[in-house]
Order: structure tokens, then C-alpha cells, then sequence
């Protein structure tokens, strides 16, 4: 059985303008010690999914619609705020992208460890201290016992993050929801941070979902990847069957609009932009999402019904009545 | 060919303050750090480094949005440090900027027409009507809707505000642009639309780049030269392939190892390629 599975998951904003459909009816399990990379650009509801995981949308305007989130046999949108407390940093933790505002900077990190730890053990304060001092050694911190005194301003940008992965660690979660969390990191210091999360799941058997926008980091980090757009999965493969043979149109124009690292003719040669931008998501039409920015939309199966996600090949999900392995030669983007 | 700018020992040094009501300086931080380079007619030099390095405060001191400490910056032949006020605005006219966020440096109380339009009433250069077609046209070529001039900034997504900032830069058919980190805020998707822009509007007008960012891949692409900066300093500096094929400075290489990839099987191998070099680069 999976560890978590989300099921027909709908998290909708009610605001003044409309209901915005952030999150719009997604479905995926995660393995126990594996890690799912859900990638998309801004807006997709890649955040929003990992918050209503967590319960930690704002209500309002916030509300989970429909849909369901199992852990371990307990529906997560059910439970109340007291249960939902006992589940978060105990169970499943998460570390989020901005390690400059997600610590307090009034208290120092010692206090801030520590009162994860004795929220949910039993514990005196010198033992939660003696398990902070380890919980920093092992995220290679140097001189942890006495940086215990330290608070966050003291910290560069790749060590606050480091501090809030021993915070996530503090209790042994068994999954680790990470949002973007290199993304406001030098590239030197998110490869030393990616590297300590792989390290750390692996010693921990802690299962990962990792939210991104960079293609790079699921390539590497990731052992499945959701694609999402426009508030849902458009695509989900294994990491190397999606990287190897991308299915939707979507998966194909994010691909081909990354500038390369290497190869020839990089500076001579144009990127394939993606036209226009996603759709509004206050009341979007019932028709293929992409469907306005798709080079092979067409026919009324684009601009009519909504495609279902369906299971292209073993393991291979695509939204999309063009997936790349079912088009015709003829089928050309204008 | 001489060169369009050349930068010469270029410093830039910042003081430290401290103190609450009476501050004094307690110290300076070379910021830039005697830098040198040339940048010729038509091509693009990529200036890439993490943040700190010093990319963007050079970038200024080009332009003379900041006054180097000490150095020489000429363009085309003539010394920028020496110019006084006037002269300077002068020279503006062939030197302009994109910045990086669209958000922050488009004024939201003025429309998308005065915007295009302000460096040309700022430097006299046609009637209010020339002025008027000016603006469609430079519109036109940026790919934003001429349609759109009376309408505020804060009504556009980044890309389009991008677009704003770009049209704006061109307006006085300036020779240099430096573009300071122009796709950073932006999504992928949009990000290339903007560099194809940037390329289209190279070859169409002969524009000369300075080209800054902290992307690796987005400079590759741009760049026909690429000059690497590290805490104020130039650790290295060739044409874009033999600095991304062949990098000289352990720097370079620390920096492009740890660039992810969007290739599963390669990155496998360039994971433990990136631990190996930092360790070394700890030990050593």
C-alpha cells in the first residue's frame, strides 16, 4: 500500500473576482521511500497541492472541494486541526522554499529545534538539546553545539536551509514534502543541499515529494514526476520514461524551451517558445487547458471536452488527445 | 575592429557602516576587484557568478549607474569616468539597461506609452506625434500590442512587462545594452520567448550585450563570449564553448558541476562528478 495517496483532490480559492480553481482534481500515490517530483511553472497549483496535503491552506478563502488524502489509512482533510498537528512534523514535514522568512529570526535555532521535538515527545530539555546538536552534525553543520545559540541572522542562506531540514528531520518524519527548496539558492550550494537531502532520505527511508520548477532538479532528485498545468496533472512517467519519451505537448515545449548546458549550435539556435500564457483559472472552459498554446490542437476533441488523464502505456499517464506517440506524421505544429 | 566598450582594472569598493545614531565606516568591501574586458561591436559578452560576485555592480559601473572606485571604462574610445553630468547624459543615449524585474522597474503610475516614451522626451527627440508612432512601433517590434499604450504596467504579466522594459531600452537606438538578470523572474516558457526576442533584436539592430545572469544555461545560449566572476573578481574569461567544454579555473568547474541537468541518466554521473570536486576543492 502506498504511504500517501491523493485522490480526485479539488482545492478551490471563493474570492471576490470568482472561484479560482487552483487545484482541480488531482490524483497520485506516494511509495514508501520514494520520491515524486511535481514540477510546473507558477500558478500550476504545484504549491497549493503540497499545502492542502499539510491542511495548511488559508480558509478561507481556501476550501478542499472534493477528493480525499490517505496517510497510512487516515483521510488527512478530515481530521481537525489538533489531529492534523499531531501528523504534521511527527509524520510528514516540510521545508519550504524561503529559508530567510520561514525561521523566526527572534528566536534562536536551538529553541526553534527543540520545540518541534518536545511539541511531540515527552522529552527534558537537555535531551531535546543533545538530539538538535545531532540533528545539525547531521546535516553538516559545523560546530553545532555551539551555533545552538545562534539565531538565524547568523546563518548564510544555504545554512538556514540546512537548519530547516534538521527542524524537518527532528522527529523522523516518514515523508518530507519539500517546496522549491533550492530555488532561492546559489547553484554551488543547491547542489550540496540536494545532495544532503539524498543522503538523509536514504538513511531515513523517508519517502520525498519534491516541488519544482526546474526540470534539472526532478532529473536528478526524482524517481516519478507529475507535470502540472493550470491546476492539473498533465502528465505523469517514471523520471526516465518521462525524460525520455515525453508524451504531452506540454512536457515537449517545457523541454524544448530550456536553454542547453551543452551541445553545439547552443548560440546560433533559437529556443522553442511556448505562445501566449495559462489560462485564467477562474471558471476556465471545459475544454483541453493547453489547448489554446498547443501547436496540434484541433478538431473539437481540443476545444470541447475536457481529455482524461489516461494510462498511455504501463505507468505512463498523459492528459491530451495528442500525446507525441499516438500523432501521425502528417500532424506537424504549424 | 576596436572594441565597443573596454573595461580596464575596474574596482568598486562599498564602505561598511556601523554604529546606530553616528555611523562611521569601519571598513570597505571590494565588490568589484579589478576586473578587465573588452566587449565588441555586435557580439554578446555573458557575465555569469553566483550572488555577491559582483556581476550586476559591474554592470553598473558600465553604465556609470554607479561610480567605480578607481579603473577605466571607455566606450567607443571615449573615458566614461572623466565625463562630467551632462556629457554623460549624452552618451546614455548609446547605452541602455534592462533590469531584472519587470515587476519592480516599470513605474505603476505611468502607462505603458509614457513608459517607451519617457527616455525620448528626456533626451528632446521628436515632436509629441513622432513620438506617438515612436512608441507603436517600438511596441511593434517587441512584440506587445500598440494597442495597449494607455493601459498601466500592473495589467500585464511579467513577460509582457518585460517586453515594456525592453521597448523602453530600445527607444533611443542605443549601441550597448546591459540586460541585468532579464529572465530571471520569469517561467520557463516565457523565459524563452523573452531570449528569442533578445537574439531577434541582436541581429535585426546590430545590438551589442552585456549579458548578466546567474543562470549557466540561459548565458550559454546568449553568449559568444563568457566571462566567469567570483567575489569580485574575473577568475575567467573565453569564448562561450571553450569555457563551458573546457573551463580553466577551479571555480568554473565547482560552478558548471553543479548545474542540474534536465537529463536523468546523465545527471547520475555528473552527481557523483560534483561530490568528488567538492570534497577536492574542501581539501585543497
Amino acid at each position: 500500500m502506498a504511504l500517501l495517496e491523493v485522490d480526485d483532490l479539488r482545492t478551490h480559492f471563493f474570492t471576490r473576482e470568482g472561484t479560482v480553481r487552483a487545484v482541480d482534481g488531482i490524483s497520485f500515490a506516494v511509495e514508501k521511500g520514494k520520491t515524486l517530483g511535481i514540477v510546473g511553472e507558477s500558478g500550476c497549483g504545484k504549491s497549493v497541492t503540497a499545502l492542502s496535503i499539510m491542511g495548511l491552506i488559508p480558509k478561507p478563502p481556501a476550501k478542499i472541494v472534493t477528493g480525499s488524502v490517505m496517510y497510512e489509512g487516515r483521510d488527512l482533510t478530515k481530521l481537525s486541526e489538533h489531529e492534523l498537528e499531531d501528523v504534521r512534523g511527527r509524520e510528514i514535514a516540510m521545508i519550504f522554499q524561503d529559508p530567510m522568512t520561514s525561521l523566526n529570526p527572534t528566536l534562536t535555532i536551538g529553541t526553534q529545534i527543540t520545540e518541534t521535538i518536545r511539541r511531540h515527545y515527552d522529552v527534558p530539555q537537555a535531551q531535546a538539546n543533545k538530539k538538535a546538536v545531532e540533528l545539525l552534525e547531521e546535516v553538516r553543520i559545523p560546530r553545532a553545539d555551539e551555533r545552538l545559540k545562534d539565531y538565524p541572522h547568523r546563518f548564510s542562506g544555504g545554512m538556514r536551509q540546512r537548519v530547516m531540514i534538521a527542524i524537518a528531520l527532528s522527529c523522523d518524519p516518514k515523508l518530507l514534502i519539500a517546496d522549491e527548496p533550492t530555488t532561492a539558492l546559489d547553484v554551488t550550494v543547491q547542489a550540496s543541499v540536494l545532495d544532503l537531502l539524498d543522503d538523509l532520505r536514504h538513511e531515513h527511508d523517508m519517502a520525498m515529494i519534491i516541488i519544482t520548477h526546474d526540470m534539472g532538479v526532478v532529473a536528478e532528485a526524482a524517481d516519478d514526476i507529475l507535470v502540472m498545468y493550470a491546476g492539473q496533472i498533465v502528465e505523469h512517467a517514471s523520471t526516465l520514461d518521462l525524460f525520455d519519451n515525453p508524451e504531452h505537448p506540454y512536457t515537449e515545449a517545457l523541454l524544448g524551451a530550456l536553454p542547453q548546458l551543452e551541445g553545439e549550435g547552443i548560440r546560433q539556435g533559437r529556443l522553442t517558445a511556448i505562445p501566449g500564457r495559462p489560462p485564467d483559472l477562474i471558471d476556465p472552459p471545459a475544454a483541453c487547458r493547453f489547448g489554446p498554446r498547443c501547436p496540434y490542437a484541433g478538431g473539437d476533441s481540443c476545444t470541447e471536452q475536457m481529455p482524461e488523464l489516461r494510462e498511455l502505456r504501463k505507468g505512463h499517464w498523459v492528459r491530451s488527445a495528442h500525446p507525441a506517440s499516438e500523432r501521425v506524421r502528417s500532424e506537424v505544429p504549424a | 575592429m576596436t572594441a565597443l566598450l573596454e573595461v580596464t582594472n575596474l574596482v568598486k569598493r562599498f564602505p561598511i557602516r556601523a554604529g546606530l545614531l553616528i555611523e562611521r565606516t569601519v571598513g570597505e568591501i571590494a565588490a568589484v576587484n579589478d576586473v578587465t574586458f573588452e566587449v565588441e561591436t555586435g557580439e554578446t559578452l555573458g557575465l555569469v557568478g553566483e550572488s555577491g560576485s559582483g556581476k550586476s555592480t559591474t554592470g553598473y559601473c558600465v553604465l556609470q549607474l554607479l561610480k567605480p572606485t578607481s579603473g577605466s571604462v571607455k566606450f567607443e574610445g571615449t573615458e566614461l569616468t572623466d565625463l562630467g553630468r551632462e556629457q554623460l547624459r549624452k552618451m546614455r543615449r548609446e547605452m541602455q539597461i534592462v533590469f531584472q524585474d519587470p515587476y519592480s522597474s516599470l513605474d505603476p503610475r505611468m502607462t505603458v506609452g509614457d513608459i517607451v516614451a519617457e527616455p525620448l522626451i528626456v533626451h528632446g527627440i521628436g515632436t509629441r506625434k513622432d513620438r506617438g508612432i515612436r512608441i507603436r512601433e517600438l511596441l511593434d517590434v517587441v512584440g506587445f500590442n500598440p494597442s495597449f499604450t494607455n493601459r498601466y504596467p500592473h495589467e500585464f504579466s511579467g513577460g509582457q512587462r518585460q517586453r515594456i522594459g525592453i521597448a523602453r531600452a530600445l527607444a533611443l537606438s542605443p549601441k550597448l545594452i546591459v540586460c541585468d538578470e532579464p529572465v530571471s523572474a520569469l517561467d520557463v516558457s516565457i523565459q524563452a520567448q523573452i531570449l528569442n526576442l533578445l537574439k531577434d533584436l541582436q541581429r535585426d539592430f546590430g545590438l551589442t550585450y552585456l549579458f548578466i545572469a546567474h543562470d549557466l544555461a540561459v548565458v550559454r545560449s546568449m553568449s559568444d563570449r563568457i566571462a566567469v566572476m567570483n567575489k569580485g573578481q574575473l577568475v575567467e574569461i573565453g569564448p562561450a564553448e571553450q569555457v563551458y567544454t573546457n573551463p580553466q579555473h577551479d571555480y568554473t568547474k565547482a560552478l558548471l558541476s553543479a548545474v542540474p541537468i534536465p537529463d536523468p541518466r546523465a545527471m547520475k554521473e555528473r552527481k557523483a562528478a560534483r561530490r568528488k570536486l567538492r570534497h577536492a576543492l574542501a581539501e585543497g
